[in-house]
C-alpha cells in the first residue's frame, strides 16, 4: 500500500510531469482509479504478497474499542429510557447539494428512516417527533408520537428542498413543543444539519440558554462542515457534535443516538409513573376502540382501570389517561440495566494448548475456533464462565442477544455472578 | 445430495433446534416417563428429517444444572446412511444424551435445595440463537431456521430478564420459536416466546398421544405453516409481575429511570437507586387534555 501510494507520487515528479494538467480531463475509467484508491485497500502479508485487508478482524477491532469505550462511560446504570426526541432536518437549499450520492437529503432520508425503526425498537416507551427547516422558517412535519410509520411516511412525502436554514426558528419551535412533556421524560433535539450558516431573526445565544433552562439535550450531525454555533449548543446543553465525512460515518453517527444515553440527574425528575399492563381479549370479540372510534373484531387490550379499549400498545388511555403498556415493551429495556461484561481475547497460545482441546469449539455455535480465520488466536473468553466464543458470537452476544450462553447454562456461575451484583 | 442445486435449500426446507427438557425433578414427577418421551421424540427427528433430505435437526438438552449440544444430524448424517437405518442414530443420540446427563447430575451435587425446580432454559435458548445465527453466516442459501421448545419444567423467574432478550433477539432475526408445554400448568414465558415470535404454542391435553401432536403441529414448515389451521392462542398474559414481591398486578408503578415495576409506591428504587420526587405520579402520568383523573 505504500509503495503503491508512493510510486503514485514519485511517478507524478519524475517521469510524467505532464500528467498533472491533463489530470481534469482523465478517461472515466482512470478516474474511477483515482476516486476509489483501490490500492489502499491492499496490504502486504509477510512474504511480501498482497492481498485484501482483512476487513473481518477489522471490523471486530473496531466494534470491541466501541464496546470498551461504552462500557467505561456507562459504568452507571441510570439511563434516560423514557426519551422524547425530536429530529430537526434541515430542509434547506444546501439539503439538495449533491457530496452524498445521490443528494443528502436522499441519504439523510434513507438514514432517519432506519433510524426512527432503531430508535423504537431500542426505546420502546419514547416518543419521537419531526421538524423540518425551510425557506428560514421551521415547520412541525410530525407531532410526537409512538408509532414509526407515520412519521415515516410523513417525511417521505416532503423531501424538496429550498431556501435557508435557521437553527433559531428550529429551536423555538421545538422548545415551545417539549416543554409540555411530563417532567419525568428525557427531552432531546437531533439536528441533521446541512447548511454552512444559520440565517436567524434574534439572538440565537438567548435560544441556547433557553434551551438549556429547559433541560433540552440538543446533538448536532452536521454534513459539510463544522460550525461553532452548532458546537457551542451541544457544549451547552450536554449533547454531542459531530460531521459525517461519508455516507457509512453519518449512519454510523445517526445511529449512535438510538441507544438511550446516560441520565442526567438534574435533567430529568426520576418519579414512578403509575401504569397499566391490559390483557390481551380473545380473538372473536367485537368493540369500539377508543382510539379510532370504530367498531372491530378481534384482538384488543382492556384497560385495567377503566375498561376502555385500545388498539395497540403502549399507548395512554383516552378515557381515564392511564399509560398502558405490555410487560415485554418494559423488558426490552432491561438490557440495558443488566449489561454482560465484554468478553476477553484469547492469546493463540492457549488455543494451541492441548489440555484445553476441548474449548477449541465456540461455546456459542459449536463453530471451530481455530477455523474461523486463516491464523488461529480470533477467539474471546467470557471473564465470568470462562466459555470460549468465535468473534461471531462475540459481536452477535453483545449487540443483540444480550446474554451469555455460557453464563447462562450453568447454575453455579448464575449463583455466583448474582452475588457479585 | 449435491444433486439439483438449483433446488437446494427451497422455501420448504427446514432446520429445527430442539430444546430438550432434561431436568430429573420434572421427569420423576411426570405421568410420562422420559423414556417413553424420548420415544416419541426420536420418532419425530427422524419424520423431520425424512421429509425433506435437506432438513436439518439440533438438539441441545436443557438440563437442571448445564446445558450442551447432544445431536446434530448435519454432522451424523452420512454414518446413519451407510448402515441403512434411519436417519437419527438413537444409538449416538442416547450415548451423548446420557453422558450429558451423567455431567448434570455431578454438578448438582453439593447443591442446596433449591425452591424452583426449573431447568436453564435461557442458557439453551441462547446456543439455539448463537447456532441459528451462523446458520444465517454462512451465505445467503440456508434452511428456514425455526425453534422447538419441548418443556416440562416451571418456570423459572430469576431467567425473566435472559429469556426476555433471547426472544427480542429471536423476534429481531425472525426465529420463530414454537412450544410444547407437556408439564402441568402453563407457562407463561413460553407462552409469550412463541407469540412475540410468531411461533405455535401448544399444551397436548393427552400426553400419550405426544407424537402425534408433534407430527400434525411441530413438523411443518414455515412455508406450508399459512396454508394450514394451528391452535391459536387462548390469550396471551401480558400482565406484568412486580420486582418487589413476584405479585402479578395489572396496574403498577413504574421507575422512570430504569422501568422497573413495583406494585406500590416506593421512595426509593431499589434496582437503580433513584429517589423520587414527591411530585403527584398520578397527575404527571395523564396527559394534559386529561385534567381529570379517577381518585385511586
Amino acid at each position: 500500500m505504500n509503495n503503491g501510494a508512493g510510486k503514485r507520487i514519485n511517478g507524478g515528479v519524475e517521469e510524467d510531469d505532464d500528467e498533472d494538467d491533463v489530470n481534469g480531463d482523465l478517461d472515466a475509467w482512470e478516474r474511477t482509479y483515482t476516486d476509489e484508491r483501490s490500492w489502499e485497500s491492499l496490504q502486504e502479508d509477510e512474504s511480501g504478497m498482497l492481498r485484501p485487508i482483512d476487513n473481518q478482524a477489522l471490523y471486530h477491532s473496531q466494534y470491541r474499542r466501541r464496546l470498551r469505550s461504552l462500557s467505561s462511560t456507562a459504568a452507571r446504570i441510570q439511563k434516560g429510557l423514557i426519551r422524547y426526541l425530536y429530529i430537526v432536518i434541515d430542509l434547506s437549499k444546501a439539503a439538495s447539494e449533491m457530496d452524498f450520492r445521490p443528494s443528502r437529503i436522499a441519504v439523510i432520508a434513507k438514514h432517519v428512516e432506519a433510524f426512527i425503526r432503531e430508535f423504537f425498537y431500542q426505546n420502546p416507551l419514547s416518543q419521537v417527533g419531526i421538524v423540518t427547516i425551510k425557506d428560514g422558517v421551521a415547520n412541525c412535519l410530525t407531532e410526537i408520537g409512538g408509532s414509526p410509520e407515520s412519521h415515516i411516511n410523513a417525511l417521505m412525502k416532503k423531501l424538496d428542498c429550498s431556501g435557508d436554514s435557521s437553527l433559531q426558528n428550529a429551536l423555538d419551535l421545538v422548545d415551545g413543543y417539549l416543554n409540555q412533556i411530563p417532567s419525568y421524560g428525557h427531552r432531546e433535539v437531533l439536528v441533521l444539519y446541512s447548511a454552512l450558516s444559520t440565517c436567524d431573526p434574534g439572538d440565537i445565544m438567548e435560544t441556547i440558554q433557553k434551551c438549556r433552562k429547559s433541560k433540552i439535550r440538543c446533538s448536532v450531525i452536521g454534513l459539510s462542515a463544522e460550525m461553532f454555533i452548532c458546537k457551542h449548543l451541544c457544549q451547552e446543553t450536554g449533547g454531542t457534535y459531530s460531521v459525517a465525512l461519508d455516507e457509512s460515518h453519518f449512519k454510523e453517527l445517526i445511529l449512535e443516538h438510538a441507544p438511550p444515553p446516560p441520565a442526567i440527574a438534574e435533567f430529568a425528575v426520576a418519579n414512578l409513573i403509575k401504569m397499566g399492563f391490559p390483557q390481551r381479549a380473545a380473538e372473536g370479540s367485537i368493540s369500539i376502540c377508543s382510539c379510532h372510534k370504530e367498531a372491530k373484531v378481534g384482538a384488543g387490550y382492556t384497560c385495567p382501570r377503566c375498561k376502555a379499549r385500545a388498539c395497540e400498545l403502549p399507548t395512554e388511555c383516552r378515557v381515564c389517561g392511564l399509560t398502558l403498556v405490555s410487560s415485554p415493551h418494559l423488558a426490552r429495556s432491561y438490557h440495558h440495566l443488566f449489561p454482560i461484561a465484554p468478553f476477553d481475547e484469547v492469546p493463540p497460545s492457549h488455543l494451541n494448548d492441548p489440555i484445553r482441546k476441548q474449548k477449541r469449539n465456540c461455546f456459542g455455535c459449536q463453530q471451530n475456533v481455530l477455523d474461523s480465520g486463516n491464523k488461529p488466536g480470533l477467539a474471546v473468553v467470557c471473564p465470568k464462565c470462562k466459555r470460549y466464543f468465535c468473534l461471531d458470537c462475540d459481536i452477535y452476544i453483545h449487540e443483540s442477544l444480550h446474554n451469555c450462553p455460557g453464563c447462562d447454562s450453568f447454575r453455579h456461575s448464575k449463583a455466583a455472578t448474582a452475588k457479585e451484583d | 445430495m449435491a444433486s439439483a442445486p438449483s433446488k437446494l435449500y427451497a422455501d420448504d426446507v427446514s432446520l429445527v433446534v430442539v430444546l430438550l427438557d432434561t431436568n430429573p425433578f420434572f421427569w420423576s414427577s411426570s405421568s410420562l416417563s422420559f423414556s417413553q418421551f424420548l420415544s416419541h421424540v426420536l420418532a419425530f427427528f427422524n419424520a423431520i428429517l425424512t421429509l425433506n433430505q435437506l432438513n436439518q435437526v439440533v438438539v441441545i438438552a436443557t438440563g437442571y444444572n448445564s446445558c450442551d449440544y447432544i445431536f446434530n444430524s448435519a454432522s451424523d448424517l452420512n454414518r446413519s446412511f451407510e448402515n441403512g437405518r434411519m436417519p437419527v442414530m438413537s444409538s449416538s443420540l442416547l450415548q451423548k444424551l446420557e453422558e450429558f446427563l451423567i455431567k448434570d447430575e455431578q454438578l448438582s451435587k453439593g447443591e442446596p435445595e433449591g425452591r424452583i425446580k426449573s431447568s436453564l432454559f435461557s442458557g439453551s435458548l441462547s446456543m439455539a440463537l448463537c447456532y441459528i445465527q451462523r446458520v444465517f453466516r454462512s451465505g445467503a442459501l440456508h434452511p428456514h431456521p425455526r425453534i422447538l421448545c419441548l418443556q416440562g419444567s416451571p418456570d423459572g423467574p430469576e431467567q425473566y430478564v435472559a429469556i426476555m432478550n433471547a426472544i427480542f433477539s429471536a423476534q429481531r432475526s425472525e426465529v420463530p420459536i414454537d412450544s410444547c408445554y407437556i408439564g402441568a400448568q402453563n407457562s407463561a414465558f413460553l407462552q409469550q416466546a412463541s407469540y412475540i415470535t410468531g411461533g405455535v404454542h401448544h399444551k397436548p391435553q393427552n400426553l400419550d398421544g405426544l407424537f402425534q401432536y408433534l407430527m400434525t403441529i411441530f413438523a411443518t414448515d414455515l412455508h406450508s405453516r399459512s396454508f394450514i389451521h394451528l391452535p391459536k392462542p387462548v390469550g396471551v398474559d401480558f400482565r406484568a409481575s412486580c420486582f418487589c414481591h413476584k405479585n402479578t398486578i395489572d396496574m403498577g408503578y413504574v421507575c422512570s429511570v430504569c422501568l422497573s415495576i413495583f406494585c406500590k409506591h416506593h421512595k426509593k428504587c431499589s434496582t437503580c437507586g433513584s429517589v423520587f420526587g414527591q411530585a403527584q405520579s398520578e397527575a404527571a402520568s395523564a396527559s394534559d387534555k386529561k385534567r381529570k383523573t379517577p381518585e385511586t
